[in-house]
């Protein structure tokens, strides 16, 4: 009876996991219509020429790409590439120890509350915030006013459409995506194993280089990868902070598509792509080593 | 005269309590001198203070008051990764993302032992502890059992002068204890590092420990070797933590130097037993604590049979046992029996108290076997048993 009982069990797994396929079905369907046939109507595209009235016409050609990776437009990606890297070593330096700081706390209701503060600036929309922003930068914002009644300055600072705008709107869009992931790792290190550390010699340092951060670093990669990537295609931001002094890619091809020059607007959006993809394989080779 | 390794000079530690006004006194007054090369036990129940301590002599607490002394050396300012001790955590916090070796090798490499010095020293404590095949696997591929000879050999490669040890064994199945205890006892002999071990196990504490200091609620009650805890308790709280005591009230009817004579409530007989405290009064409430495995029985009627064969009347047996006065003979009647193999245990009624009785089982033929309902002679001597203050 006991046997019967098994082998009907190891059945119905093996159903489980042959009919598995269906329950993927809905989601499949999705992003093969929505997603990946896009994708190729659009690598396609970006071989393709601009026609007469803005058509998209035959023949094929690499002219988009050599147009994308040339001295018109390798300045902005690589602006979108060091904007994208400082704000996520920014994000990285300040919600680091934020998020030890939430996963230390011994209340649960302390930690509860402070990551509803972390993401309680998601409950507005992200331009509107992005536009309070520019109050706060502007010539006559918020900051400068502060720091002039303090005479910590004499004069306002442009801070508006700078590259440096964009970074801090970055990082106050993107630090949450820092602080979760992060937080994950940190609430579940047991600190016991600095105890140990401290105790085999270690000192505060020592422990937190050897023990703490090899130990969080999966935290650490999936935050790295969820605010870099999405920083490297950000559109908003630089668009209402950069101004026309800092572009990114993102803000390269909303005009290319508003000017409906559809081939080079998808040449630029698969180069984004490939960068994205480096930077997931850069992952995945050196990433993914420590966990083995 | 060996040196002291380790010295508790009224150690006080206090927490914050629930409410902010008030404090809880983990440790209260605790005053011990652990000698070098010494496997010194602190034994108490859970919340004793017992691991309080043990942090303390490591450093990751410092005490409210009260001074802590490693081979003469205060260590008040001492931070615990400067202090010549090292540690054996309860769950041996191994560091999950090194290898055993590097586990190991960790401690060395702190101290700036190079590479390769460190870990041919790694290797040699990886065999002490006989795990040598296990240098690159990682913590979780291990078993409890050998994880635990990891985080062993992860301390002792230090050579420390103290190794702390919390509960180590606690999270080992009975059978793997048993062999751990004596292995961890041979290791310290050959070592001669002072071992402090703190254990909630009292069996654990006998079999390994040369001295015990036996704790409840903050405060050091007895020290002693595992005979002197054992045999003579002063106190009911370690005559009932350690080993199976049967506690008979009564008052007090007289003394004379360490032995005092106590009227048992419904007992005739006047019992003659060993004082833990030589201010008890006469006429005081006191306790009689009897080891089940002290006491001895034959029977009233018939015969009393020796190992050897031989035997003699009860009633000659019992004229020769009262002519020594430090034997106490009572009536009583058996209420229960149980056999545990080994022993059995009797549930003997005298005078109204129910006091436990283990008798070994030896021999083939069962002539030591009483039956519920029989009257019994019961009979202990003097020393065995202690008067404690109620």
């Amino acid at each position: 009876m006991a046997a019967q009982a098994n082998v009907g069990g190891v059945k119905a797994v093996e159903a489980g996991t042959r009919g598995g396929w269906r329950m993927a079905l809905p989601g499949s369907l999705w992003l093969v219509a929505f997603f990946l046939l896009p994708l190729v109507i659009m690598a396609i595209v970006s071989f393709m020429s601009l026609g007469a009235r803005k058509t998209i016409v035959m023949p094929f050609t690499d002219a988009n790409y050599q147009r994308v990776l040339s001295a018109l437009y390798l300045p902005t990606i690589w602006d979108s590439v060091w904007i994208s890297l400082v704000t996520t070593i920014i994000c990285l330096l300040v919600g680091y120890p934020l998020a030890f700081f939430i996963s230390t706390r011994k209340s649960q209701f302390a930690r509860q509350l402070a990551l509803f503060l972390v993401i309680l600036p998601f409950w507005t929309n992200f331009v509107v915030r992005t536009y309070a922003m520019q109050t706060v930068l502007a010539r006559e914002g918020v900051l400068n006013q502060i720091l002039l009644s303090l005479g910590v300055i004499q004069n306002p600072l442009e801070l508006l459409y700078t590259p440096g705008a964009v970074i801090i709107g970055l990082v106050y869009g993107y630090l949450p995506f820092m602080v979760l992931p992060i937080y994950a790792t940190a609430e579940r290190f047991d600190f016991k194993l600095v105890a140990a550390a401290n105790d085999l010699g270690a000192n505060d340092w020592q422990a937190i280089w050897r023990i703490i951060i090899p130990l969080t670093l999966p935290g650490v990669i999936a935050g790295f990868i969820l605010v870099f990537i999405p920083c490297l295609g950000a559109f908003v931001t630089p668009e209402l902070l950069g101004g026309t002094s800092t572009l990114m890619i993102g803000n390269l091809i909303n005009s290319q598509f508003e000017e409906s020059n559809y081939p080079r607007g998808s040449a630029l959006s698969i180069t984004l792509m490939a960068l994205v993809m480096i930077a997931l394989l850069l992952y995945v080779r050196f990433g993914t080593r420590e966990q083995t | 005269m060996p040196e002291v390794a380790v010295d508790l000079r009224h150690i006080i530690k206090e927490f914050p309590g629930q409410r902010r006004d008030v404090t809880f006194r983990a440790v209260d007054d605790v005053s011990l001198e652990i000698l070098e090369g010494e496997f010194f036990a602190l034994l108490g129940p859970s919340g004793c203070g017992k691991t309080t301590m043990l942090r303390m002599i490591a450093g990751f607490e410092l005490p409210t008051s009260g001074e802590i002394l490693l081979r003469g050396k205060a260590m008040q300012d001492v931070p615990p990764f400067h202090r010549p001790v090292n540690t054996v955590f309860q769950d041996y916090a191994l560091f999950p993302h090194m290898t055993v070796l590097q586990n190991v090798m960790f401690g060395l490499e702190m101290e700036g032992v190079k590479k390769a010095e460190a870990s041919r020293r790694a290797d040699e404590a990886l065999d002490m502890v006989r795990l040598p095949q296990m240098a690159d696997r990682k913590p979780r591929q291990l078993s409890g059992g050998q994880q635990q000879r990891v985080a062993l050999a992860r301390a002792l490669v230090k050579r420390p002068q103290v190794l702390l040890l919390d509960e180590p064994l606690g999270a080992l199945d009975l059978k793997l204890r048993k062999e751990m205890q004596i292995e961890l006892a041979e290791m310290q002999d050959e070592l001669g590092i002072t071992f402090i071990f703190v254990t909630h196990d009292q069996e654990e504490a006998l079999t390994m420990a040369d001295r015990i200091a036996v704790m409840n609620g903050g405060k050091v009650l007895q020290v002693g070797t595992p005979e002197e805890i054992y045999d003579t308790p002063n106190s009911r709280f370690v005559a009932d933590f350690i080993g199976e005591t049967v506690f008979l009230p009564g008052l007090m009817a007289g003394k004379d130097g360490e032995f005092g004579w106590v009227q048992l409530d419904g007992v005739e007989t006047k019992i003659k037993a060993s004082l833990a405290a030589t201010d008890i009064a006469e006429n005081q409430s006191v306790t009689v604590a009897v080891r089940p495995e002290k006491i001895n029985l034959f029977p009233i009627k018939g015969k009393v049979r020796y190992p050897d064969g031989s035997s003699d009347e009860a009633s000659e047996y019992k004229t020769a046992l009262l002519r020594d006065p430090d034997i106490n003979l009572v009536e009583g009647i058996i209420k229960s029996a149980n056999y545990i193999g080994t022993d059995t245990r009797y549930t003997v009624s005298v005078g109204g108290h129910d006091i436990v009785v283990r008798i070994q089982n030896y021999g083939l033929r069962s002539d030591t076997h009483f039956e519920p309902g029989q009257h019994v002679n019961v009979f202990w001597d003097a020393e065995t048993v202690r008067i404690l203050v109620q």
